[in-house]
């Protein structure tokens, strides 16, 4: 069974790209536009992972993970981050939040291919 | 890619709607310098354009955004105060990236110089902050994978206690390192409390593991770059350099820091497995020491494997032993023979079994010492490179035939030959790059290193596209040199031979490299100390092949058997084409010169009892075998061919080792001497049998005969 990857982010050209690569990775992908609905969408999606923008209107990546890290099914999956290099900073909050990792904006399809592959089994 | 057009035709759409409420915001702005929801959107709106561009391809639009980014991530951290001067600059650049659009789809152009005021003036309102003045980068490529030497690390992962929490699988850590190479992994169970007083949600797992691998260092630690900061992780190499042994346990243990010297010496003292003892002790738990055996358990493996390289044992072990098999193999030949006279069924069966199992034995003996050339071959790769950076050249070597398999000692004894060979091909062969771009010839010289198979010799060739041998100017430094007389006619081939005289040289220069002129002429020696012998080909220009026709001499080879006279001989079967009777036509026909013809193609050929002034006259019928060598037919005319025999090679002893025509000799199951033939001096001796014949037949006569005796002796 392909694993379901959530991809959130406000920026279509950015969740059409992960969307894609992934596809032909070989997974499956649901998009959220925002933080808020992204944990409508879980209220009837199954996920394995979620990848997600941290700045996002209505709600932003941090507060998501955060949301997400207190539904039980959530509490374990994978979170990937997607940073830009002044969120630097970021990062650590991202962590205490629970995220499990992250990738550096700009990235090639390649890089996010790997990433996935590192933690999600 | 279509695709990657789409995503840039959704990226353009997107920023161009990005803009239109950018506008929007920051005449909200404007009216409320405190609107931080305005703020906060434009400030994602830039971020938006500045990201995605840069994950598409604009770069000077995603570039030209940091500096209004910035700007507003400034005004949001309440860094930056809302001024006017701030909303015109941030309309400008809306105003310049919405141009900057439309260049991008094919309207108008925008101003560069406008793009670099607007960023200048941000620079001017924060000119301390250092994100304004630097720029974005792009997308960072991935370095490739940089391969070297195989190194073993001792690795030590103990996860955060809630590392479950982030989402992170410890296990994926471990088989990422794994595929990085060969990984023994050892878990630590140490810190894993009662099932009562565990938390199932936390990590109480360590990982120790003995890591083998090409990859470079910082490619591993790559692999714990999301836990490092939480998770302890050691990585040390373990250096397999000092080691003269595989070490102890203990040693390990106190190496991991794991004990203390103390505890391990009391340990030794009480003369118990170690592991046992500590474990006793209780200062170390059973996890611990299954780790250091797994780290021993490798290093033990990596020991032999390097001690497989090296192996030495002394050559008259090996010697003893597969003469004592060849003897053996004889013995039961003989048995053969006296089993099938005597006509017992129960001694047949029990005669076949030692048959077979000889055969086994002997096949496994050769075995012992025969190497698969490529070690050898290996060790040049550096040389080449190393030597070829020393001389400003560029040089790449290509080996074939790595598998070839032989001798063990042939092997160690071609190592210096062939490094000086391919010293000379470096130094003297190939040009320097300019020289080889005036000839028209590729950058990178190129040097072969090859070793096949013919018949019962190993050919080892070292090929070079260099500048060739000059047939002239050796022939005239050996008249200077006075070798040679000036005006003796000489074959091509013979001026080449030439440079293997001591004392020759014609590099114009001698350089560190190569040294004197000594070389070739060690060469030779060493060659012909090991019974091979060197042929040399070269083309003004093109290039240089040197190449070493090596014997196996000291090992079984299925050979035909032949009668001339009252002589046996073996003629090694792999060279052996087919065996045909003389017709008489053909008989008639050797008059002059030695042909004849087969299925139209006319074949020269030499009659062994000429080569060898065998006594006695031409027996009425003959057989000619057609050997095939270096592409070439001919025949060699015996009295009769008796069957194909298995022969154990006997050495001719060092007096008569300079006997051409012969490469050995072997004891048949009756106790007689056959000698084996060596093909290709034969076809020398051919060549010049016309010399023989007018000068002095007499030269072979009386010889064979004392080398036959010889064999006895031997």
């Amino acid at each position: 069974m392909a694993k379901k990857i959530m991809s959130a982010d406000d920026s279509p050209s950015m969740r059409q790209m992960v969307s894609f690569t992934l596809k032909e990775a070989g997974y499956e992908v649901v998009e959220a536009c925002d933080g808020k609905d992204a944990l409508d969408k879980l209220k009837t999606e199954k996920i394995d992972m979620l990848i997600t923008d941290l700045n996002m209107p209505n709600m932003d990546g941090l507060e998501l993970i955060r949301q997400m890290r207190q539904l039980p099914e959530y509490k374990f999956i994978p979170v990937i981050m997607l940073t830009t290099e002044s969120d630097e900073s970021k990062k650590n909050a991202g962590k205490s939040a629970g995220a499990t990792g992250w990738l550096v904006k700009p990235f090639n399809p390649p890089q996010l291919t790997a990433v996935v592959k590192k933690v999600l089994r | 890619m279509s695709k990657q057009a789409n995503f840039s035709d959704t990226f353009l759409q997107e920023a161009e709607e990005l803009l239109v409420s950018v506008e929007e915001r920051i005449l909200d702005v404007e009216t409320n310098p405190h609107d931080k929801e305005a703020i906060n959107g434009l400030f994602r709106a830039m971020h938006t354009i500045k990201g995605s561009g840069a994950m598409f391809g604009f770069d000077e639009i995603s570039r030209f955004t940091h500096h209004v980014e910035t700007a507003l991530d400034l005004v949001r951290e309440g860094k930056l105060r809302v001024s006017k001067q701030l909303i015109d600059l941030t309309l400008a650049s809306r105003d310049q990236i919405k141009s900057m659009l439309d260049e991008a789809r094919g309207n108008g152009k925008a101003s560069r110089a406008t793009a670099q005021e607007i960023v200048d003036a941000f620079v001017r309102l924060a000119p301390n902050d250092k994100r304004m003045t630097t720029a974005p980068c792009g997308i960072l490529e991935t370095r490739p994978s940089m391969l070297s030497r195989n190194k073993t690390y001792r690795i030590r992962f103990t996860p955060h206690r809630n590392i479950f929490a982030t989402g992170m699988d410890p296990s994926l850590i471990v088989e990422e390192l794994g595929g990085l190479g060969a990984c023994v992994v050892t878990l630590q169970l140490n810190n894993l409390p009662a099932l009562c007083d565990m938390d199932p949600e936390a990590c109480y797992l360590a990982f120790d593991m003995v890591l083998t691998t090409q990859h470079e260092l910082n490619e591993i630690h790559d692999v714990f770059i999301f836990v490092e900061d939480v998770s302890e992780i050691s990585v040390d190499e373990i250096s397999l350099r000092e080691l003269d042994d595989v070490p102890k346990l203990g040693e390990i243990l106190l190496d991991r820091g794991v004990v203390t010297k103390k505890s391990l010496d009391t340990a030794l003292s009480k003369q118990e497995r170690v592991g046992n003892i500590l474990s006793a002790q209780g200062e170390v738990s059973p996890d611990q020491i299954d780790a250091a055996l797994a780290e021993q358990s490798v290093l033990r493996q990596k020991k032999e494997s390097m001690v497989e390289e090296s192996v030495k044992v002394p050559a008259g072990k090996l010697d003893r032993l597969i003469n004592l098999v060849g003897e053996l193999v004889i013995t039961q030949e003989q048995l053969k023979i006296a089993s099938a006279q005597m006509s017992a069924a129960d001694l047949a069966t029990q005669v076949e079994e030692i048959g077979r199992l000889t055969g086994e034995l002997r096949d496994i003996a050769l075995n012992v010492r025969m190497m698969p050339i490529g070690g050898t071959f290996n060790r040049f790769k550096r040389l080449v490179r190393d030597l070829s950076l020393e001389l400003g050249k560029k040089i790449k070597l290509d080996t074939y035939g790595e598998d070839t398999e032989m001798d063990k000692t042939v092997i160690d004894r071609l190592g210096d030959p062939l490094v000086h060979l391919i010293r000379n091909s470096l130094d003297h062969g190939i040009e320097s790059p300019e020289e080889r771009a005036q000839k028209g010839k590729p950058e990178f010289g190129t040097i072969c290193l090859s070793a096949r198979h013919q018949g019962a010799r190993i050919v080892v060739s070292i090929e070079d596209d260099g500048k060739g041998l000059n047939p002239a100017v050796i022939k005239q430094k050996a008249v200077e040199k006075g070798l040679v007389d000036a005006d003796r006619p000489m074959t091509e081939q013979q001026i080449f031979e030439l440079i293997m005289e001591p004392g020759f040289s014609t590099a114009q220069t001698v350089t560190s490299v190569s040294g004197r002129g000594v070389g070739m002429d060690v060469v030779k020696r060493e060659i012909a100390a090991l019974r091979g012998a060197i042929d040399i080909k070269s083309k003004l220009d093109e290039g240089t092949t040197i190449s070493l026709g090596l014997p196996l001499t000291l090992a079984i080879i299925e050979g035909l058997l032949v009668e001339v006279g009252e002589s046996k001989y073996i003629i090694p079967v792999a060279l052996v084409e087919e065996c045909l009777e003389m017709s008489a036509a053909n008989r008639a026909m050797d008059k002059e010169r030695n042909l004849l013809t087969v299925r139209g193609a006319i074949i020269p050929y030499v009659r062994l009892r000429d080569v060898f002034v065998e006594k006695g006259r031409r027996t009425a019928t003959e057989e000619a075998i057609i050997i095939e060598n270096g592409g070439r037919s001919f025949g060699i005319v015996v009295d009769h061919v008796v069957g194909q025999h298995q022969t154990v090679i006997k050495s001719l002893g060092p007096m008569y080792r300079h006997i051409k025509g012969l490469s050995g000799a072997t004891i048949m199951g009756d106790g007689s001497v056959a000698l084996i033939i060596d093909v290709g001096q034969i076809l020398q001796i051919a060549g010049n049998q016309e010399d023989y014949r007018l000068n002095s037949t007499r030269r072979f006569e009386g010889e064979p005969k004392d080398v036959r005796d010889a064999c006895w002796m031997t």
